[in-house]
């Protein structure tokens, strides 16, 4: 199990298909020793285009690379990369159904010091709300290397949704990584956490935790949002009763919202809370910091744990 | 190009401009205004043997490309891939209809043979077709992205980035065409934003530009038969009149996006006899 950050993974992938696949070719917007795909312009220089800081001309231009056959990932920090970018987004890619790979780099409130404009945390909003698009947030630098590798072989629109800082490694090679898979990483019996990126790891620290208190948790990683895997979702919930969706995101528009929406769509109705950003900006800090005053930590996995555990007993 | 050639390319694009009208006029909505001063810039393309394509093999890889990216002239892009035979006339009925087999939107989507990209979100187009202009020099292939941009449009930034990002990369294969009808949606362009000087703003950001009559066939034609710049995307702005050939449309705001009564019609077509 390797440890490293999922932009790491995404990077050490597009260079090896870069060898394998003369059909990928890789956009960045002046970002690409931070997104790292600057390996991959350095080898293959034909098929790397850095467009300066022009996100919207960037998308437009992985569009166009898009429908002469290529694989387009166009590449930049979360927060510069979508939101400027919805109507290219949209038209371009999502409505053309253009087979562009939008690649969002530093994420979320782990980003840390640079604060709330650098922290994007509406992302999965965005691009769920998006005919088309597959949204997908690896959890680890093993799965980040996966993800990035299968979404060459899945043709359409895609958001894949990564880190800036290290993770511990959840997987080995013998993973395999699946779009519209979620996978039981950690087995339990008393309530199941849904989480996604980052947040698998605050989660399974909490699960780990809990065990001295007698507290048996499930962690599911739900590194595809969209399509959700709808079925292991309705089983892990019927089966444990109990539910805490884990997620740096906004609460509103994330997996928080996709979870709760397969579940009332089946008429599930179980005690459920969300480890999200509670819908206002945060501030400057190390993303450990924010993690904890904003409740994305260990400590508040637990006890959200706790409290879903006391309405289900009451 | 001999003069018979020429006339003959005139007479399609007064075809064309009957087509438009009735089809707008069938559809009970659409863009007549743009769609008449941009019908000669295409007719050039498709009927003068500027556009390499193959309407029955819509998806050779060698291809010209071309994106009509003020899609708002779907009517004219529509009669022009019917005339080009991507399909037959008689699909033109279901234009802005429900149900419409051939995807036949008030702006262009891919499904519709011919059609590269989705447009009707202004600014997008330039940096689509520069994408296909790069896109021929990693596949080693020699074909040409033709992109028709509406003179509101290039008040979006975004055609200001992709601008920069073409000459950045010498896309030499990338040839704009800006239809400076100089009339808006709410106002004419210049009270709008102006956007002159428009010869001094394209050369200053790198392009080979050049600036014609954009109605007069033996310029058009002649500027698209020029052989390509070296290293530099061409701009070419071709002043036009929008609603040309209908002289109570010509340069009027209202004639944007209305469509003709019956007696309007009438009296458009008796124009263009």
């Amino acid at each position: 199990m390797k440890d490293g950050a999922t932009r790491d993974g995404y990077g050490a992938a597009l260079v090896e298909l870069g060898h394998s696949d003369a059909n990928v070719v890789v956009l960045d917007s002046g970002v690409s020793d931070s997104t790292r795909t600057k390996k991959f312009g350095q080898e293959f220089p034909d098929r790397f285009f850095n467009m300066g800081i022009s996100e919207a001309d960037m998308m437009c231009t992985a569009a166009g690379l898009a429908r002469t056959g290529k694989v387009a990932f166009a590449t930049s920090f979360a927060c510069f990369l979508l939101g400027r970018t919805m109507d290219q987004i949209l038209v371009s890619i999502a409505y053309s159904n253009s087979n562009v790979k939008i690649a969002g780099t530093h994420s979320g409130l782990a980003v840390g010091e640079d604060g709330p404009s650098a922290q994007m945390i509406v992302d999965l909003a965005y691009t769920r709300a998006m005919p088309n698009m597959t949204v997908i947030q690896p959890a680890d630098w093993e799965e980040a290397v996966q993800a990035t590798k299968a979404l060459v072989k899945h043709a359409g629109p895609a958001y894949l949704r990564l880190g800036r800082p290290k993770l511990k490694g959840i997987y080995d090679s013998s993973y395999e990584f699946e779009i519209g898979k979620a996978n039981v990483i950690r087995k339990g019996s008393d309530l199941v956490v849904f989480a996604t990126g980052g947040l698998v790891q605050e989660s399974l620290q909490a699960a780990e935790s809990l065990q001295n208190e007698s507290i048996s948790v499930t962690v599911v990683n739900v590194s595809t949002i969209k399509p959700l895997d709808q079925a292991l979702i309705l089983e892990e919930t019927r089966k444990h009763g109990a539910v805490v969706t884990a997620e740096d995101h906004n609460i509103i528009g994330g997996l928080g919202d996709a979870v709760r929406h397969a579940l009332t769509d089946h008429q599930i109705a179980v005690p459920i809370q969300s480890v999200a950003v509670k819908d206002h900006f945060a501030e400057t800090g190390s993303g450990a910091q924010l993690y904890e005053k904003y409740g994305l930590s260990a400590n508040h996995v637990v006890r959200n744990i706790k409290e879903v555990l006391a309405k289900k007993k009451s | 190009m001999a003069e018979p050639e020429i006339s003959k390319l005139e007479q399609t694009a007064k075809e064309l401009r009957r087509k438009i009208l009735n089809l707008i006029f069938q559809a009970g909505s659409g863009h007549p205004g743009g769609s008449l001063s941009a019908t000669d810039i295409l007719t050039a393309l498709y009927f003068g043997g500027i556009l390499q394509y193959d309407s029955k093999n819509p998806s050779d890889p060698k291809r010209d490309r071309f994106i009509l990216s003020k899609g708002h002239a779907s009517a004219l892009m529509y009669c022009v891939l019917a005339g080009a035979g991507y399909f037959p006339d008689e699909k033109l009925k279901d234009y802005r209809k429900i149900d419409s087999e051939l995807f036949l939107s008030g702006h262009p989507h891919p499904k519709t043979p011919g059609v590269e990209i989705a447009s009707g979100s202004l600014g997008q187009g330039l940096s689509v077709g520069h994408g296909m202009a790069l896109a021929a020099r990693v596949d080693n292939l020699d074909y040409n992205v033709y992109v028709v941009l509406g003179d509101g449009e290039i008040q979006e930034g975004q055609i200001w980035e992709a601008a920069m990002s073409a000459v950045k990369f010498n896309s030499n294969n990338l040839i704009a065409i800006l239809d400076n009808n100089k009339v808006a949606q709410d106002n004419i362009t210049e009270d709008l934003k102006d956007l002159e000087p428009l010869e001094e703003k394209w050369n200053a950001f790198g392009w080979d530009t050049y600036r014609i009559d954009g109605h007069n066939m033996r310029e058009v034609m002649d500027i698209l038969r020029l052989p390509l710049h070296a290293t530099k995307p061409r701009m070419i702005i071709a002043d036009t009149i929008k609603g040309k050939g209908i002289s109570f449309m010509e340069g009027q705001t209202a004639w944007h996006g209305v469509a003709p009564s019956e007696e309007d019609l009438q009296k458009a077509l008796k124009e263009l006899e």
